[in-house]
């Protein structure tokens, strides 16, 4: 039994086939790229997963539990996380308040305890700090731990809901574009961090890339996807080259 | 300017990070304690008004300033709580029985009106809890064996530990003061923990809130609980300050009073609250001041400056009547409003920080430093 496993899966908007019939698998601990044009369905995959939609078909397994009917925020509770190809951070909130919503699955205080401030809630309050100082020093965030997400650059937002989803403690990450609109000095660090979320941390990662580079250098297989179809999956290298997918990036 | 140099988790959670705050806090609570001994009567009276506001501020700030729920409907709740106090004196009930089931009984009502909520954003949400408070002001004015209808009901003054406490007395400020400082401190205590932080988030971004674990319509559903409750326990103190109340007291006009104390004092921020609510009470003695004692100054000021005795009469006549035109409090109110959002949209509490910043920084400061930033628009796709 494989760890994560999506079956026929269909999404549907109207007449448009977002995603069509798509089965994969992914192995614990395996880094996974999906490629494809734009529009091809990539982040409505995400979104399918995440439960953000509803599929229209098909049905999806995590650690041999069907999560095809779990309401959203039980996935995070599951282990899965995310990130959002358009950022999605707590625009108001400061870096650390951020990366503490992550730890939001791992609280288990009452509301009582919390108008109260009890002892415990003070306890879990720094573990929770601990954890985040730890994913913070991870992915280099020390100078920006107190600035409010709305003042800070691109780059460092990517950073910060990487970070945010680590903070979740997830056994699959998914990534959606982790590396579009940042420079090449960026995109190399963050293919060492997805490396090392991988070989450190043990996380299993689904990622969409159009960063070819970053996707052979990271990705133990490929799947290419359009007009929500799968076209290939495979070896980097194996896929880049198949037909199918070079017409469908030349547009033919 | 003073750095903190952190050392430990618990100089992040702490309710003071430094020593200047101990001082700031212990001298107003000395002057809050010490305010009926040096003030008039008529000022500690408004004081108590000020607290009143000050808690359904701060109700009014969990669920619009960090849940992001906008509401205008909480004059509602405060009749709620107060309609619950007269009703539970009737039958001796004790003051700490019904202070406690007025906040319990409107917050329940307050998560009931949460449900429907849910699927309901922005104007939406507003035009559905001022459907819910003109619901509420009807129930209160046909459902006579309870609420007497428009003749309204008396409230007893309060019975506490063998002792009256009548509602102009000292000890009646100091329950109120206590009932603000505790709700305040409570508050600080729920927005510095999990559920606070999921409230931000869900103001923030619900798609990434979601993702994150956190269960919206839960947390949503709280949020205005949290609120009513506060501000049902706002309503019993109310109930005590008017001794009487009836329907026509708990109106739009009311709701919209609340919500200028946040948009006033800063939204953002429990500060708000408390100075919003000082701004709002304190409109009332400004326009008695204006009806009293400007004609006079004017018509006076026109008679320096060459006008005839006549002229200045009728002058002093017109500036009176301008003060006292029936609509004036409405309009300064709207006026205000239009004023803060476009001006200042953090409120009051926001001007003071960035004047103690200019301080801090003098002769750095430069006018950019608050400048919105637009550097990137996040999506609306997935909302
Ligand atoms: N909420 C939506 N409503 C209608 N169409 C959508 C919605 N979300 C995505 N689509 C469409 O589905 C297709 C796939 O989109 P998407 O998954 O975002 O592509 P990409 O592979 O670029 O991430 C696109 O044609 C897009 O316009
Ligand atoms: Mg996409």
């Amino acid at each position: 039994m494989s760890y994560f496993r999506a079956e026929n899966l269909s999404l549907h908007f109207g007449g448009l086939k977002a995603v069509d019939s798509v089965n994969f698998a992914l192995e614990k601990g395996e880094i996974l790229s999906i490629i494809g044009p734009n529009g091809a369905g990539k982040s409505s995959i995400f979104n399918l997963i995440s439960r953000l939609y509803n599929p229209t078909s098909g049905r999806l397994f995590f650690e041999d539990q069907e999560i095809t009917q779990e309401p959203p925020y039980s996935i995070a509770k599951l282990g899965i996380a995310r990130t959002f190809q358009n950022i999605e951070l707590f625009e108001n909130a400061s870096v650390l308040n951020n990366l503490l919503v992550g730890r939001h699955r791992h609280c288990t205080s009452s509301l009582w305890q919390e108008i109260l401030y009890m002892p415990s809630v003070r306890r879990d309050e720094k573990i929770h700090r601990h954890k985040v100082e730890q994913v913070i020093e991870f992915l280099d965030l020390e100078p920006y731990r107190d600035r409010v997400i709305s003042g800070l650059p691109y780059g460092v937002r990517k950073v910060v809901e990487l970070a945010r989803a680590l903070c979740t403690e997830p056994k699959l990450i998914l990534l959606d574009e982790p590396s579009s609109g940042l420079n090449v000095e960026e995109t190399t660090d963050m293919s060492f961090w997805i490396r090392d979320m991988q070989s450190e941390l043990g996380i299993t990662v689904l990622m969409v890339e159009h960063d070819m580079s970053l996707v052979s250098r990271v990705s133990d297989r490929v799947i290419a996807l359009n007009y929500g179809k799968v076209l290939a999956m495979g070896q980097p290298a194996e896929v880049q080259s198949h037909p199918d997918v070079v017409a469908a990036y030349l547009g033919a | 300017m003073k750095f903190l140099f952190k050392t430990d988790y618990e100089d992040d959670i702490r309710l003071f990070p430094h020593s200047g705050y101990l001082w700031t806090y212990g001298t107003l609570l000395i002057l809050i304690a010490a305010a009926p001994h040096f003030l008039s009567s008529y000022l500690v009276s408004q004081l108590v008004f000020v607290s009143i506001y000050a808690i359904v501020g701060v109700a009014l700030l969990i669920l619009t300033g960090f849940t992001g729920q906008a509401s205008l409907g909480h004059a509602a709740f405060l009749a709620i709580g107060a309609y619950t106090t007269a009703y539970l004196q009737q039958f001796g009930v004790p003051f700490p029985v019904y202070f406690l089931t007025a906040g319990l009984l409107t917050g329940i009502i307050g998560a009931i009106v949460g449900f429907p909520a849910l699927r309901l954003h922005g104007i939406y949400l507003v035009i559905a809890t001022i459907s819910f408070a003109l619901i509420v002001e009807e129930i209160l004015a046909r459902w006579e064996s309870v609420t007497h209808g428009n003749e309204g009901l008396r409230v007893k003054t309060i019975q506490m530990l063998g002792t009256t406490v009548p509602r102009d007395s000292p000890g009646f400020y100091y329950l109120c003061m206590g009932v603000l400082i505790f709700v305040i401190l409570g508050a600080i205590n729920l927005l510095r923990s999990p559920t606070g932080r999921a409230f931000v988030a869900i103001r923030d971004s619900e798609t990434a809130a979601k993702s994150m674990g956190i269960n919206v319509s839960l947390y949503k559903v709280k949020s205005f609980a949290i609120s009513a409750a506060i501000t049902g326990l706002a309503g019993c103190l109310f109930a005590h300050k008017l001794s009487f109340i009836s329907p026509e007291m708990f109106t739009l006009q009311l709701s919209i009073e609340f919500i200028m104390v946040i948009l006033i004092g800063g939204a953002f921020s429990l500060h708000g609250a408390v100075l919003g609510a000082i701004f709002i009470v304190m409109v009332d003695p400004f326009l008695t001041f204006l009806k009293d004692d400007i004609p006079g100054a004017i018509a006076n000021l026109s008679l320096l400056l060459g006008a005839g005795a006549e002229r200045a009469a009728a002058i002093e006549k017109s500036s009176a009547a301008f003060a006292s035109a029936n609509g004036l409090k409405g309009a300064i109110y709207g006026f205000l409003i239009m004023a803060f959002i476009l001006f200042e949209p953090l409120g009051l509490y926001g001007r003071w920080l960035k004047i103690k910043l200019f301080f801090q920084l003098f002769p750095l400061y430069k006018r950019a430093t608050f400048k919105r930033q637009k550097i990137y628009v996040k999506s609306e796709r997935n909302r």
